[in-house]
């Protein structure tokens, strides 16, 4: 298959099968990108998925935009972007189109609800992936914890935490006498 | 002109939405609802609706829907959704750029050992912040969640594949 045509697709699938938005792409990318066709590593996964925080705007988006630029540069963000978003433009415009009634959607909202609580273990399933692919041992357990209680209880806006951690990263590394771990 | 304020407005939108997701929404109603007036309040609790049982980013879905909404045309939708993925776009890029000139640079390594754990907590909110009474409706749900989790973490079952089962499962007990 043409390289950009399958950079499309495999974003077009991942847009489609998005539900829930943000986070609950991750399980899926991580199934296409990094399981299936290896366009990214396990451990550099992480690293994407921190990157994309930090830039605004949604998380599928920000990840279909470093994984087609990684492939191939301008070219391949264009690809993978246009990818993402398609399937959410197509199926918003025809529901624009002809559903404008909120009743008509009532079968797809029964089937919801089964989706919703198996998006919750899809994305349950990708956390422990993730905390198993960035190493993390003993008392670093507490940083994820605290962060995700930081952010689903009190609010606290994710980007602070991105720039803490930025920081903070580089003086544990210097403290250590710069070695690399 | 009516294309070019979509565009503007949805870009502003776009540029100050860190986070993604439901962070997005009251900005979005500011602007559409109460700003702009394009949308009533209803209609836009009409369109956080819709974008709970569609695929895709919520501000995706929003900005199309909007676009097609005040306009009528495609091209509504075309110029609010351009409009708010493009400076998501643009940075993204920039960012790249730099990450990939300097990935091996002491302190960009080093912001990533602090950046790692702090990801995982990102998404494990995202997961808390799902554990809700919208999720989790009944003892049903629970038994979904716990199935769901035993298909993907012991055997690997695709998020697509356990998505379509969940759906018709819903479809026929609901």
């Amino acid at each position: 298959m043409n390289k950009y045509l399958e950079m499309f697709s495999v974003f077009f699938k991942i847009g489609a099968f998005t539900i829930g938005g943000g986070y609950a792409m991750v399980p899926l990318i991580e199934a296409e990108v990094v399981d299936k066709k290896k366009w990214i590593e396990k451990n550099e996964f992480v690293d994407t998925l921190a990157l994309a925080q930090s830039s605004p705007g949604p998380i599928a988006v920000n990840t279909a935009v470093f994984v087609g630029f990684k492939m191939d540069r301008y070219k391949g963000a264009f690809f993978t972007t246009l990818g993402a978003i398609l399937p959410s433009f197509l199926i918003i415009l025809a529901i624009a189109m002809f559903f404008r009634e909120i009743k008509d959607l009532e079968a797809v909202e029964s089937a919801f609800k089964a989706i919703r609580p198996a998006v919750v273990a899809l994305i349950a399933t990708s956390v422990i992936s993730l905390s198993k692919n960035s190493k993390l041992k003993g008392m670093a357990f507490i940083i994820p914890i605290a962060v995700a209680a930081c952010v689903a209880f009190l609010k606290i806006t994710p980007i602070l935490f991105i720039i803490l951690a930025a920081i903070g990263g580089n003086i544990y590394m210097a403290k250590k006498g710069g070695t690399k771990q | 002109m009516i294309y070019l304020e979509l565009f503007i407005t949805f870009f502003k939108i776009g540029l100050f939405s860190f986070g993604g997701g439901y962070a997005m929404l009251p900005l979005i109603q500011t602007e559409v609802v109460d700003i702009n007036q394009w949308l009533s309040v209803s209609e836009f609790t009409d369109i956080v609706a819709i974008s709970q049982v569609t695929p895709g980013p919520i501000a995706v879905n929003s900005a199309t829907y909007i676009g097609y909404t005040v306009t009528n045309t495609v091209f509504g939708s075309f110029f609010a959704t351009l409009g708010v993925v493009l400076p998501s776009v643009i940075i993204m890029l920039i960012i790249c750029n730099f990450f990939f000139k300097f990935k091996n640079n002491k302190f960009v390594e080093n912001a990533f050992v602090g950046l790692r754990p702090v990801v995982v907590g990102l998404v494990l909110s995202a997961m808390l912040l799902l554990i809700n009474k919208e999720t989790f409706i009944d003892y049903k749900s629970i038994i979904f969640f716990a199935l769901a989790f035993f298909a993907t973490y012991k055997y690997k079952i695709h998020p697509i594949l356990l998505t379509l089962v969940a759906g018709i499962l819903g479809y026929i007990i609901y």
